[in-house]
């Protein structure tokens, strides 16, 4: 019975490769917005809950008084803070799509758990580490031009450590030239990925801020993670009445608010895609009715020879769901191979999710049943004797 | 009781508002090995009651019994399965899967009955021998002329060795020589396999083939 079927999917090949073709399109469009949400979703769900991040109350883009890390720090129950500032330069003339920031010191130990430097140079001279500190930053310690590379970004641009980069600044102007001394992973469960560029904050502020330190975010580690949520009240008031009010949420939370920057991006992608699978569902249910419609006659001696109306509408729905759900394998597997870990826009490298890939399967599987439904009953109620047009 | 027994047998068609009958009060019987030939002018409702022997249509009233079974009273499922096991059906126009190649076209009311891919081909293969087409197993329609298509349409109906062969016009698009070889098949089967046949024909030297020739006019049997 399979065989048969296939043989009918293919008695027209041309129509049925294009179907498959147009579903396969379709599919890879749906999983390509997929990874466009799915790496939204990774960016918010990054942060960990057990540290806080602290911002400008009004805009992520208006900056805070550097000074007010001490004064975060004095606050009961805080363990560390330290700052980070978006860099946003380009590289190699184009408009890059890798993420810098400029950290201080104090980022280091804050993320011992997330991340882990597997390549380092040697100091050109013995330097001391701070103790929290892992030692193989020496050397990025030493100099102020230094820089330390995710392990992505060193695999995409073929970058090599100990090699000077050039970044042209966008809103810190003028030419920036960076020495990589580390290349780090991201560990299991870690925050951040592997497709940044981390570099002295002091760098930035002699450089790009006339020397007067300011910060985008101050990441606020806690001795006491239960009390997030009163320490978070506690700096929004500390600063509530001056010039530059905080606001302070979970790191968790401000990866969420970071992507509910995007708007209704989120919400006009799923309306796209659905938009796509109906648009689809149109068009293989009109190829499955067609490719019915011009076997009237066949489907009427297959119920002279015996099959059930069962067996008919089984064979049509499998007819419609093989060719749609091929069409739906090959269009998610080629989003999921051909655009993970690509950079698009503003997203340095695309999460496709296996429950993405998954989801577009079962649409396109979904598809096929829906698609052949209606042809499907068409050709089950068929009447033999109606098909075969010969009343004598 | 005979092989084939048709009872007051009634049909009428709906047309929009109107009322066609096409048989009206219609009995008949067809001993089994019978070779019947049904012949009548346009109209008069041979292939009408050759779909209702066939369980293709359900008459609008009357009993048919086949082989034992009174199938007016089935439901579609087991008339599908009835008819796999009972009937094989012979168009005129051979209808034949294009998309199949002739033994693959014999093979597909095999697989309805529980057998292997071995066993079908093997049971296919030799209808095709039986009918003369042994060597155009792989042969598409396209590729026959119509008296082979004819007997390869044939194979299809005997492959499942059914109980009643039902043909009709077997001959009626088929040129003469053609239409003789057919003719000469089913007379075999009738003689040596001991198939029941009913076969509807305008043509009276087709006919000549029957044991027996029942005339339809109006839907009612003539003289």
């Amino acid at each position: 019975m399979l065989q048969l079927v296939l043989i009918n999917l293919f008695r027209n090949p041309l129509r049925s490769a294009l179907t498959l073709g147009s579903v396969l399109v379709a599919l890879f469009l749906y999983s390509s917005l997929g990874a466009v949400l799915d790496s939204l979703q990774a960016t918010a769900d990054s942060g960990s809950r057990e540290r806080l991040a602290t911002r400008h109350a009004i805009a992520l883009t208006n900056f805070l008084p550097y000074d007010y890390k001490d004064r975060i720090l004095s606050i009961p129950g805080v363990k560390r803070v330290c700052t980070q500032v978006w860099f946003g330069g380009l590289i190699g003339g184009q408009r890059q799509r890798i993420t810098q920031f400029a950290v201080d010191d104090d980022f280091w130990p804050m993320y011992t758990k997330d991340l882990q430097i597997v390549e380092w140079s040697e100091p050109q001279v013995a330097m001391s580490v701070p103790p929290d500190h892992d030692p193989h930053l020496a050397a990025y310690h030493a100099e102020r031009t230094a820089c330390i590379v995710g392990r992505g970004v060193m695999k995409k641009k073929g970058w090599k450590l100990g090699q000077t980069i050039h970044l042209q600044g966008t809103r810190y102007r003028g030419g920036w030239d960076m020495t990589i001394r580390g290349v780090y992973v991201k560990l299991p469960g870690g925050s951040w990925n592997e497709d940044l560029i981390l570099f002295h904050n002091e760098y930035l502020v002699e450089k790009g801020m006339g020397g007067k330190p300011s910060t985008g975010v101050f990441k606020v580690e806690l001795s006491d993670p239960s009390q997030s949520a009163a320490i978070a009240t506690q700096i929004d008031a500390m600063f509530e009445n001056s010039d530059n009010a905080t606001k302070t949420e979970s790191e968790q939370a401000f990866g969420a608010g970071f992507i509910s920057m995007f708007g209704n991006v989120p919400f006009a992608l799923r309306v796209i895609g659905l938009a796509v699978v109906f648009t689809i569902l149109v068009i293989s249910a009109n190829t499955m009715v067609m490719a019915v419609r011009e076997r009237t006659s066949e489907i009427a001696v297959l119920k002279t020879l015996g099959f059930t109306d069962g067996a008919v509408f089984g064979m049509v729905v499998a007819e419609a769901a093989i060719l749609t759900t091929g069409g739906g394998i090959a269009g998610a597997l080629l989003a999921k191979f051909g655009l993970q870990g690509k950079p698009l826009a503003f997203i340095p490298a695309m999460t496709i999710t296996w429950a993405t890939v998954l989801t577009a399967i079962l649409i396109a599987i979904g598809l096929g049943m829906v698609s052949g439904f209606i042809p499907a009953w068409q050709a089950s109620r068929l009447r033999i004797v109606d098909a075969l047009r010969r009343v004598d | 009781m005979a092989w084939i027994e048709v009872s007051d047998l009634r049909k009428v068609y709906q047309r929009d508002q109107q009322q066609i009958p096409v048989l009206d009060g219609l009995s008949l019987k067809i001993e089994e090995g019978e070779f019947v030939a049904l012949m009548g002018p346009s109209g008069s409702g041979k292939t009408t009651l050759l779909n209702l022997i066939g369980g293709i249509d359900s008459p609008t009233s009357g009993d048919i019994s086949v082989a034992g079974t009174n199938i007016a009273r089935l439901s579609g499922a087991e008339l599908a399965r009835w008819r796999s096991n009972t009937i094989g059906y012979i168009f005129q126009l051979y209808n034949l899967m294009p998309v199949l190649t002739a033994l693959q076209n014999v093979e597909l009311p095999l697989l309805l009955h529980k057998m292997n891919g071995a066993e079908r081909r093997k049971r296919a293969t030799f209808a095709l021998e039986l009918v003369g087409l042994g060597d155009r197993l792989g042969h598409y329609p396209r590729q026959l002329s119509g008296g082979q298509e004819q007997r390869v349409a044939i194979a299809r109906a005997l492959v499942s060795d059914p109980k009643v062969l039902l043909a009709d016009e077997p001959t009626g698009d088929l040129d003469r020589k053609s239409g003789e070889e057919v003719l000469q098949l089913l007379e075999r089967l009738n003689t040596e396999f001991k198939k029941t046949i009913v076969m509807v024909t305008h043509d009276p030297h087709a006919a000549e083939s029957a044991d027996r020739m029942v005339h339809l006019d109006k839907g009612v049997l003539s003289a």
